[in-house]
């Protein structure tokens, strides 16, 4: 029914004054309409930290968002100790910056990790996100269904790996192998200001190493990029992760500046300097380029590989099912068929 | 013990306001805790039932019993977000943590523009019009082109909707455009089913967006929206009043598609008319009850400038392509003996307006409208039309996969059922024709015998006479053999009586 003509017309760029120009038609303040729509939308991140106890995941996520967000700053600071099981804490915050609104949750996992017994550690956190997938997709299958429904998917895992030195141990492996599957992995070595730099280029490249020998894809992930531009962005960021970050949300002063840092007694490591961790790195990667990005791969191709699985089971619930193997295999489209 | 907590859940000490856009609880005045928390667990759709009873003790305490309740992570957090808002709103009466340098997330609409920059938009219109009303005339105005257009001619025996997509770009913005023009709209001699035709064409677009949100596999951010965004509808410049095509047209698509009325050549109507005949109008509208769209009001960067548009419609338009020269520039205009009508001249027409609202402005709430509102009507009604409910007769939510299972058995019986119907019929036939194969064999073999019987019955005849036959010669040979006999004899005898003489 459709004849498709193609008709490509380029206008003159620019936006001339009011009825004095021919030639010009205004597709292009569709931009604007967007970004005025998402300004007053909001957006929402959400980000899960997961590692042992002691590796500074607190006081990353406080410094990666310039605020007391994490769990540490909103409970009483009594609940010190390790728990007995794998608990799932999440916090939400509203911030804004400049006009945009963004509410923040942070996952946390305390007893990660801690346990002597830390087989089937992931599987807490793994039927976690399934059931942030569920809740979703349970919204958006119902009949009278929300304007915006909530997004509570898990964007972003920040895996912190303890600054050994050496490689990753058997834990790593096991949960980022059943993890990368569902979520966006990002992993990082905390507390990297034990480390040399050339001891932590070795620990960088054996990490990389076991990755790719365990077939782990980190993001941002080689099978997910569109176009050779982002190809290129992606190789540069695959080259560097994971990244070595070291965390802190103490200002002190450097050369004249407040900087945030670690003070020792032989010196002080700046938080933000890229020749003393890669912080700045992973916020870029985090915050200023690649948001987005996560989000969509998460809505994209996590979300929707969960669907197909669960559309083609019948009728048991996800969190049944520990494994996550997400290669479900579906046969035909049985529901448009039906219908 | 008591005392720690304190302070720490101010919200729930007192009364619920809605925060987060999740749950909808209702403000609750009578603040026992018992009576907060059911209220809360049963109205907050994302608590699972086992931190009812939780709830239920006492916050009083405030014991540790209490912190179980961040097991259920969104009651956490909002739980938190819930008592975060209230503790800051006791600091600097803002919801938000204040951060303490720069982070960096404001870019995140500048990603979120360049990635769909990259992927492109689309925008479908619908013109809606008599034919020669001046819909394709209007639509190479707006869009500065000439799509190729060819006239429709008034002799088509029904509506018919023609569809024709086009790719523009203008700076880096790439736009699919889709233009659907009915052609032979108000041409019949009955026009009772003009309407149909359209509201068909204009379901078909949702039921196709809508299969494709339902599939198992599917790829919605490729998926071509084809799903009309705004509808134009044409008015004839009578200078009186609406049809009744139109108004009964108008009330069938209002609830299906954003309306935008507008008056098609304008040129021939004066300005006093105008403004009579756009009163008009807009009061027939409101009396029949036809819901045009709205230019949103609710965005203070755009609320004063859609107000005052709001007035101006319907709007009168006039659309040209070609060029006239007035004062020293080239003009888009209509040029009379008695002056020219100058497409972009505000006081001429109102076509900077539409294009303005149209297009530089409304264009994503357009959008935003249809899916919003009029496809989740459209997939509301379907999927309740398909027998699927929220929740079943005792009032629990049915999950749609049960549903799906239900309607799942149901196909296959169906499906085993003709099975077995082919099958009978089918074992039915091969009796038959085995029936009828088993009755020409025995008929055949019936011929052969009677054949075979005829031939030995020949056979036999033929033996006796061949045995007759032989008898006879026998007998010939047997007389002719005395015969020779005799005569030999005779001779013999005639001899020995010569030799006796």
């Amino acid at each position: 029914m459709a004849d498709t003509a193609k008709t490509t017309h380029p206008q003159p760029a620019g936006r001339p004054e009011k009825g004095a120009e021919f030639g010009y038609v205004g597709i292009d303040a569709i931009l604007e309409q967007m970004r005025r729509k998402a300004m007053k939308q909001g957006f929402e991140l959400n980000i899960m930290v997961v590692g042992q106890s002691g590796l500074g995941k607190s006081t990353l996520i406080n410094t990666l968002f310039k605020s007391k967000v994490s769990r540490r700053s909103v409970m009483p600071s009594d609940e010190e100790r390790i728990p007995k099981t794998i608990e799932i804490k999440s916090v939400s915050h509203d911030i804004e910056e400049k006009g945009v609104r963004m509410k923040l949750t942070v996952i946390d996992t305390p007893g990660f990790g801690d346990q002597i017994n830390n087989e089937n550690c992931w599987q807490p956190i793994m039927k976690f996100i399934n059931e942030q997938y569920e809740q979703y997709l349970q919204e958006e299958i119902n009949i009278s269904r929300k304007k915006r429904i909530p997004d509570s998917r898990v964007h972003c895992c920040i895996y912190f790996i303890p600054p050994t030195g050496h490689c990753l141990r058997p834990i790593d492996i096991e949960f980022m192998r059943h993890l990368s599957k569902v979520v966006n992995i990002v992993p990082v070595i905390a507390k990297a200001d034990t480390l040399t730099l050339e001891e932590r280029d070795f620990f960088k490249q054996k990490i990389r190493e076991d990755l790719r020998v365990n077939e782990i894809e980190v993001y941002p992930q080689k099978e997910f990029d569109e176009d050779s531009e982002d190809r290129m962005i992606n190789d540069k960021i695959r080259e560097m992760i994971p990244f070595a970050v070291v965390g802190s949300d103490q200002e002190y002063q450097v050369n004249g500046k407040r900087l945030l840092g670690r003070k020792t007694r032989w010196g002080t490591v700046e938080v933000e300097n890229t020749a003393h961790c890669e912080f700045a790195y992973l916020r870029d990667l985090l915050i200023r380029t690649h948001m987005q990005n996560l989000k969509d791969i998460t809505s994209s191709i996590h979300y929707e590989v969960y669907r197909v699985r669960r559309l083609n089971e019948n009728n048991t619930h996800p969190s049944d099912q520990p494994n996550g193997h997400s290669n479900g295999v579906p046969t035909h489209e049985v529901l448009s068929h039906e219908m | 013990m008591a005392a720690r907590w304190r302070g720490v859940y101010p919200a729930l000490e007192r009364a619920f306001t809605l925060t987060a856009t999740e749950c909808c609880w209702a403000k609750v005045t009578n603040i026992t805790s018992n009576s907060c928390f059911p209220c809360l667990a049963a109205q907050c759709r994302h608590v699972k039932p086992v931190t009812k009873s939780f709830l239920v003790t006492r916050l009083g305490s405030q014991s540790r019993r209490c912190w179980r309740l961040s097991h259920s992570p969104s009651l956490a957090h909002i739980i938190h977000s819930c008592s975060r808002g209230s503790r800051d709103t006791k600091e600097q009466n803002a919801r938000s943590l204040t951060l303490s340098g720069h982070v960096g997330f404001d870019s995140l609409p500048d990603q979120l523009v360049n990635k769909s920059t990259n992927q492109g938009f689309c925008f479908n219109i619908l013109c809606i019009g008599e034919t020669g009303i001046g819909k394709s005339t209007l639509m190479d105005t707006l869009f500065n082109t000439n799509f190729e257009n060819f006239e429709s001619s008034h002799f088509e025996p029904q509506v018919k909707l023609r569809a024709q997509t086009y790719d523009l770009q203008e700076s880096n913005v790439r736009l699919k455009l889709t233009v659907v023009n009915t052609v032979g709209f108000g041409d019949q001699m009955n026009k009772k089913e003009s309407y149909q035709h359209i509201v068909d064409y204009i379901d078909t677009q949702f039921e196709s967006f809508l299969q494709e949100e339902l599939k198992i596999r599917r790829s919605l951010h490729n998926f071509h929206d084809s799903r009309i965004h705004a509808c134009l509808y044409f008015i004839a410049p009578s200078g009186h009043s609406l049809k009744s095509l139109d108004l009964v047209t108008m009330k069938k698509l209002d609830s299906k598609v954003n309306i935008i009325p507008v008056i098609a050549k304008a040129d021939t109507i004066s300005k006093s008319e105008l403004h009579k005949f756009k009163m008009k109008i807009m009061s027939e509208l409101v009396s029949n009850g036809v819901q045009i769209y709205q230019f949103p009001i609710d965005d203070e960067t755009v609320a004063t400038i859609n107000t005052t548009m709001n007035g101006h419609l319907p709007f009168a338009v006039v659309g040209s392509t070609e060029e006239v020269n007035v004062g020293n520039k080239m003009v888009k205009a209509r040029q009379y003996p008695w002056g020219v009508v100058q497409v972009e001249n505000e006081s001429h027409c109102d076509f900077v307006k539409l294009r303005e609202m149209l297009i530089c402005i409304n264009m994503e709430d357009l959008r935003e409208q249809t899916h919003t509102r009029h496809y989740e009507l459209y997939r509301r009604c379907k999927l309740e039309e398909m027998g699927f409910k929220d929740t079943n007769p005792e009032c629990q939510p049915i999950s749609l996969q049960e549903t799906y299972e239900a309607k799942r058995k149901e196909f296959q019986a169906d499906l085993q059922r003709q099975e077995e119907e082919m099958k009978q019929s089918f074992v039915q036939k091969v009796k038959e024709k085995e029936g009828e194969l088993k009755e020409s064999e025995r008929q055949l073999q019936a011929k052969f015998d009677q054949l075979k019987r005829q031939h030995a019955e020949e056979k036999s005849v033929l033996e006796e006479k061949k045995r007759a036959l032989e008898e006879e010669i026998f007998s010939f040979s047997n007389r002719r053999a005395a015969a020779e006999l005799l005569n030999a004899q005779t001779l013999n005898l005639k001899k020995d009586k010569d030799r006796k003489k």
